[in-house]
């Protein structure tokens, strides 16, 4: 190889590592701990009655098409049921065997991680963790990869397969554009009759949350989920059971989704700067006085080809 | 053809028909036939009656899916978003495709020039690989027109699938441009060869980079869904290796694969050079591949130890997983080891193609069988999402056949104006000298300074 050539792919590899090196350190901030005022609502599954009015509200709020079953036909709850394009959300209806009730209700929804799964796998930047603590979603550049369905612990998003020509992710947003930008609560906690759902900052509900735990202790299972899954959640749940009892995933883990990927996010910086001077180097060893191609084989006499030692 | 060529045609093998008469492009097109003799020898091709009859009715299916919407084609699943489209052809593709960047690493930059022979089909194969890995995105994509978007309109570079997209959408340009040197030839444009000659060992070197990130990161987008994956398939610090490492036996078994069913079924497009060299070049890259299975094996069972995982080898799931590895991997070395040390070419063969089922089997139990392992549910894929990945294959099967049939892949192309490669069979007489031929990508860094010493 001539030395200018080595150059020419020293200096190619040089780039590619400033590239990757940008990258790398975008990606290797600490964890995030959600914005200082960021909201949530604060989900107490002991006063749910399962009455379905914040999928109603919801369903309105947010313009979704009428459903096959009303909002007051119960008995969807036989079937446990998940978010998808026509409800960003659902309760469902989960037999407890310790509690003296026997059935017992939780409502889903995003749950507006701090960290969000869906967020740090969109290639596009699609999705939005903004100060008011809400998760939201730009349809207008999202290219339809459902790489955030697959990352979202809770599987959440859906998807409207059935529009052929702008096929959206279907979440929860937390009424941010109607409600929660101006200071608002989110349809489905102004109208539970319950008091069920409580909005306010995640720091105050988490007190909260630890609070009634505190106060009555035989009313409730001591965990406030969300507080630390995944990286910590704007949404929370107490309840009087376990979080595995009313479909929970207990085997998260504290830490945010993206942690798993740091490992390798890792690797990638290495490897571009890593990579050109090991092959160059390999290549320069064993091609060392023999022929190498690296020019047109025609700059050659027939008798150079191969001149092993 | 076969029958054609022994009644007198000649094919295109070279810039001119006769001294000073040139082949015409139409010429070059029909292989050299005349038209109704092009239409007879398709029409003899009993494969031909198998794709008409998969494009009859899957042509319509896959346009379908663009006017109907992702719901007609599929059961439009929240829990299972990949099917089969990526399960299989994106995610099983690019691994099989690996062997564009080990063929031209082991050419361009180790120097085994001995290994031209099977050069270009390897970047062939590597090139339509991801080609179409990319054809299977574009129908599973959403909106396949916003494409280009984590390219010019909005960027995400926390995400994989960021990487993924970069260095897929480069490689394939660095593959475009390694495979345009036969194009040239082909064409008749000398001056892009030798340009394209010049920047070789760059691009083969951009190749290895791209192909060891973006190989990763297909595996590392799993790390996404640490729940959802079975922890036997899963490695939140191997996942990346995993996938890396299977797919460097998987690219070379795709070289032996294609270069045996080439030398079966189109055997007249075959050259002396291909023909005599391509048994001893199949064990050579058998040693390779050999190699890559035991890391990849290795590297496997370190996975589990690290998660400590090994209980979950008595449940259902890990007789599935002991029977990917043991008819994937396992079985696959041993045929290698025992074809190439008695030099049995057929059990060679075999071997790779099982070593492709293994790779392929990984991949699709890894993003669809296994997945969402703790849901009551499977998601069987609708029957329309398998007669498009049937078509879509079969397309990569024509122009694939297209490509070989006229291309100087599988032959040199003979010309007058580049003195350099009239000498080419010398270099082969001269390199056939070797006999214990090595072929590791992975490992011929440490192996080629000490068989230079010898």
């Amino acid at each position: 190889m001539k030395r200018r050539d080595f150059l020419k792919v020293c200096l190619a590899g040089g780039a590619a590592a400033t590239f990757g090196g940008a990258c790398g350190t975008a990606r290797a901030g600490g964890s995030f701990e959600g914005y200082p005022d960021g909201m949530g609502v604060l989900v107490d599954t002991t006063r749910c009655i399962g009455c379905r009015s914040c999928e109603a509200a919801c369903n309105k709020e947010q313009k979704m098409p009428e459903p096959k079953k009303p909002f007051d036909d119960m008995s969807v709850f036989n079937q446990p049921r998940r978010t998808d394009e026509t409800a960003l959300t659902v309760v469902n209806r989960y037999e407890v065997k310790e509690s003296s009730r026997g059935q017992m209700y939780r409502k889903q929804q995003c749950n507006h991680c701090n960290e969000p799964a869906c967020l740090t796998s969109c290639f596009v930047n699609a999705y939005t963790k903004t100060r008011e603590g809400a998760v939201i979603y730009n349809g207008d550049i999202c290219v339809g990869c459902r790489n955030c369905m697959i990352a979202c612990p809770f599987n959440i998003p859906g998807y409207s397969y059935s529009s052929a020509f702008n096929p959206l992710v279907k979440k929860c947003i937390f009424c941010y554009d109607t409600r929660l930008k101006y200071g608002k609560p989110p349809a489905c906690v102004d109208i539970c009759p319950q008091e069920a759902l409580t909005f306010g900052h995640r720091k105050d509900l988490i007190k909260t949350a630890h609070e009634r735990i505190r106060e009555t202790p035989d009313r409730y299972y001591d965990h406030v989920y969300g507080e630390k899954e995944v990286g910590g959640t704007g949404w929370l749940y107490i309840s009087s059971v376990s979080p595995d009892q009313l479909a929970m995933d207990t085997s998260l883990g504290n830490e945010p989704i993206i942690s798993n990927v740091k490992e390798f996010l890792g690797t990638v910086p290495m490897v571009l700067s890593i990579w050109p001077a090991l092959f160059s180097g390999i290549h320069l060893l064993a091609t060392r006085n023999k022929d190498h191609h690296d020019n047109d084989t025609s700059t050659h006499t027939p008798g150079q080809e191969d001149g092993t030692p | 053809m076969k029958s054609l060529i022994s009644l007198g045609i000649k094919t295109v093998d070279s810039h001119e028909k006769e001294p000073g008469r040139p082949w015409t492009l139409t010429e070059k097109l029909l292989l050299g036939l005349t038209p109704q003799q092009y239409l007879l020898q398709a029409v003899r091709n009993p494969f031909n009656w198998f794709l008409a009859v998969v494009f009859a009715i899957g042509i319509p299916i896959l346009l379908g899916r663009f006017v109907f919407g992702l719901s007609w084609v599929t059961h439009s699943s929240n829990d299972y978003p990949w099917g089969m489209f990526l399960g299989f052809g994106l995610f099983a593709m690019v691994p099989l495709s690996s062997s564009g960047f080990q063929m031209g690493t082991a050419c361009e930059v180790f120097g085994r020039h001995d290994l031209e022979p099977l050069e270009r089909i390897g970047l062939l194969n590597g090139l339509l690989g991801y080609f179409f890995a990319v054809v299977y995105l574009l129908a599973d994509l959403g909106q396949p027109w916003r494409l280009p978007y984590p390219m010019v309109v909005s960027f995400g570079p926390a995400a994989v699938l960021f990487l993924v997209a970069w260095h897929v959408s480069t490689y394939l340009s660095v593959q475009v441009a390694e495979v345009s040197t036969s194009f040239f030839e082909w064409i008749g444009f000398p001056a892009g060869k030798r340009a394209v000659r010049k920047i070789t060992l760059g691009l083969t070197v951009a190749g290895i980079i791209l192909s060891t990130l973006h190989q990763g990161a297909l595996g590392a987008l799993f790390t996404y869904a640490p729940g959802k994956v079975h922890p036997l398939w899963y490695s939140s610090s191997f996942q990346w290796l995993h996938f890396f490492v299977s797919s460097l036996p998987g690219g070379l078994c795709m070289v032996i694969a294609v270069s045996t069913i080439a030398s079966r079924t189109m055997t007249w497009r075959c050259d002396e050079r291909f023909r005599q060299n391509l048994d001893r070049l199949t064990v050579s890259i058998a040693k390779g591949a050999a190699m890559g299975l035991a890391t990849y094996l290795t590297i496997k069972l370190i996975g589990i130890a690290h998660d400590n995982e090994w209980a979950y080898l008595a449940t259902g799931w890990g007789a599935w997983f002991l029977l990917e590895i043991g008819a994937g991997v396992i079985l696959p070395l041993g045929l290698f080891a025992y074809g190439i040390r008695n030099q049995k070419l057929p059990v060679i063969r075999f071997a790779a193609f099982t070593t492709i089922f293994g790779v392929v089997l990984n991949r699709v139990n890894t993003a669809m069988i296994t997945f969402n392992w703790k849901l009551p549910y499977r998601e069987i894929p609708h029957w329309r999402e398998a007669v498009i990945c049937l078509t879509i294959f079969c397309i990569y099967l024509v122009v694939y056949r297209f490509i070989l049939y006229r291309l100087p892949i599988l032959y040199q192309w003979r010309s007058q104006e580049e003195p350099a490669l009239a000498h080419a069979p010398a270099r082969e007489t001269q390199h056939t000298m070797p006999a214990e031929p090595i072929a590791v990508p992975a490992y011929r860094s440490r192996l080629v300074p000490e068989t230079e010493k010898a």
